[in-house]
């Protein structure tokens, strides 16, 4: 299998091996496995626009039939949790990281191929009107042909959260409708 | 002192092992570990010290452990056997115990033998027994090969190929008595010595059982009472001296004689039983395992050894014991614990590098590139039987050769691929190398 949509597989995908989960006692071997699982989720995420993943659906890239194998649960589990971890460690040093538990039974993981702090850059960075509708970012217009178009809700209020507490930006509310005032 | 000096004696050979060489029909009878042989009127014959006595049904085979080499006594040549002889000291407690084993070191069992050499030379010499067995049953045991005259029988037609074989049958029953019998007053002669000899038997059994009867509280109590000071003994004061420890061992020698176990044991080097099948285990060794490819599993060696033994079957207790003894001799072979708990018996010479690298050689063929290799797949390349192949290919995992696969279709193995894939730029790829290699092979049966 060489596409999944238009994403291209990189030829790893077709080791078999790849999708069983290595010991961790062979240290070395298992680190670069984590690695390249943990690049695949994130350039397969980034190209379809993929926010979430769930166990409850599909993932493609999990699983490869022309081979016949595909990820365990524990096996997705722990390279999901590479991410989040990564992210977490990160954390502490206050630098964000590229995936997030969105429960705590580790069902759901917002992924974050861009992290929210470049988010919010992207947000200052995109020289759009001073003041819009939070859903006219998403869907609207301006933003079309740009990273932010189809942006997933949850990540775009976060981002402009962010920036709110940077003072670049403020949110407002106007009959139950949201909008974002970009300060200059 | 090697064996060679006692050249007035035959030389006997030894195996690689250590282990004495039988003729075809000799069948080992008693050992005795440690004795000294020495010549009694003459003093041009040298006498011979340390060495491991061996009682065959032909010989008597001293065996001298340190240099491997060994003298023969042959049985023919012994006109008279003398009971076993021992000062007795007056220590009361010495002598009651003294009945079945034990012996200190001024009192060795000396069994005297009148031996006529050629040509035609009579000489007197005595084995003095320096270590603690059972001296009594050693010299029923020589009466009985002397008596049975086994030397005399034409040798049996099948042939005994090793040594090892021949001392696991089961003694040959031959030891019928080969006096002239002439006529019925023969034979009633014969009953009548019979009879007698039962009688006396008996008579001091039962002497030594009223003894003994009348005494056994007495002597349970005084037994205890040693039992708990050599305990206190040893446990405040580990470092007394060599005097002391001398006589604590000879008193708990004494103790277990009697048949108390004792309440401190050291770390010995394992009965003489497990060290010699542990020497007879390794000869036995040598060929299987060279055409077992160098390493053969634990179990199949206890088949095997077994099914050669024929009768006197060993426990696998005892196989494990003397297996763990070769660590203190020099033999060829080892036993060795994988990390899932197999355990194996292996050549010294083996190497774990060398099968590594017909492993690795194998994984990288085309077929397995695209498809992994399976346990039964290297058993039938390597030679080797499929559960040991299996420990081959997890160590070879361990070591970051291979990568498993596991599928509904089974458990495999690939070449381990991912030290060769550049985790930062996922899509490259160098035009040469084993990634290349797999990428060309397995890309071509994909659509």
């Amino acid at each position: 299998m060489k596409r999944l949509g238009n994403f291209e597989l990189p030829d790893f995908c077709n080791y078999p091996p790849y999708f069983t989960i290595i010991f961790s006692l062979q240290f070395a071997t298992r680190e670069v496995q984590v690695r390249l699982w943990k690049e695949l989720i994130l350039a397969y995420c980034r190209s379809q626009r993929i926010y979430i993943v769930s166990f409850e659906q599909d993932f493609p890239s999990f699983s490869n039939p022309a081979i016949g194998r595909s990820l365990s649960r524990e096996a997705k589990e722990v390279f999901l949790s590479a991410l989040v971890t990564e992210g977490e460690w990160e954390y502490l040093n206050s630098v964000p990281g590229h995936a997030e538990w969105m429960d705590g039974n580790c069902y759901k993981c917002l992924i974050l191929w861009l992290t929210i702090q470049d988010w919010a850059n992207c947000l200052k960075e995109n020289g759009l009107g001073s003041t819009m509708p939070v859903e006219d970012i998403r869907s609207g217009f301006d933003t079309r042909g740009t990273e932010l178009a189809g942006i997933d809700s949850i990540v775009l209020m976060r981002a402009l959260r962010l920036l709110e507490q940077k003072g670049k930006a403020a949110i407002f509310k106007v009959n139950d409708c949201e909008g974002i005032k970009f300060c200059v | 002192m090697s064996a060679a000096a006692a050249d007035w004696l035959p030389s006997a050979s030894v195996t690689a092992s250590g282990r004495p060489v039988l003729s075809a029909g000799e069948v080992e009878r008693n050992l005795l570990p440690l004795v000294d042989l020495e010549p009694e009127e003459n003093p041009r014959l040298a006498p011979l010290r340390g060495c491991l006595l061996a009682l065959t049904s032909h010989r008597l085979i001293f065996l001298h452990e340190p240099s491997r080499s060994a003298r023969g006594l042959p049985l023919a040549t012994v006109v008279h056997a003398y009971p076993p002889h021992r000062r007795h000291s007056h220590n009361p407690l010495r002598s009651i115990f003294s009945s079945s084993s034990s012996s200190s070191s001024s009192q060795h069992h000396r069994i005297r033998l009148q031996i006529s050499m050629p040509p035609a030379r009579s000489e007197v010499v005595a084995i003095v027994v320096t270590c603690k067995a059972d001296v009594d049953v050693f010299f029923g045991r020589l009466l009985e090969a002397i008596r049975a005259r086994a030397w005399e029988m034409t040798p049996a037609a099948a042939p005994v190929s090793s040594a090892t074989v021949a001392e696991g049958a089961a003694p040959a029953e031959d030891i019928a008595i080969r006096m002239p019998v002439v006529g019925v007053s023969g034979i009633l002669r014969m009953e009548q010595e019979s009879w007698e000899s039962a009688g006396q038997n008996l008579q001091d059994a039962f002497q030594d059982l009223n003894a003994l009867m009348s005494k056994a509280k007495e002597m349970m109590q005084l037994a205890e009472k040693m039992r708990l000071k050599l305990l206190t003994n040893s446990s405040t004061e580990p470092n007394s001296n060599d005097e002391e420890m001398g006589s604590k061992q000879d008193m708990q020698d004494l103790l277990l004689s009697v048949g108390i176990v004792a309440p401190v044991t050291k770390e010995t080097a394992g009965a003489l039983y497990h060290q010699q099948l542990s020497l007879q285990l390794a000869d036995f060794l040598r060929i299987p395992l060279e055409k077992a490819g160098g390493m053969m599993a634990l179990v199949d060696v206890y088949c095997l050894f077994n099914r050669a033994r024929g009768t006197e079957l060993i426990s696998p207790e005892d196989l494990l014991q003397a297996c763990l003894l070769w660590e203190k001799v020099d033999v060829p072979v080892m036993l060795r614990k994988f990390d899932s708990g197999v355990k194996v018996i292996q050549t010294k010479t083996h190497s774990d590098e060398e099968v590594f690298a017909r492993i690795s050689s194998l994984a990288q063929k085309p077929d397995a590139l695209q498809k992994g290799i399976s346990p039964s797949d290297a058993a039938f390349t390597l030679g080797i039987a499929p559960a040991l192949a299996k420990e081959h290919l997890l160590n070879a995992e361990n070591k970051g050769l291979l990568c498993r696969d596991v599928s509904p279709d089974g458990f495999r193995f690939f070449i381990n691929l991912f030290n060769e894939i550049d985790a930062q730029n996922i899509y490259t790829q160098k035009p040469h190398g084993l990634y290349h290699a797999w990428i060309s092979v397995a890309m071509a049966y994909q659509c």
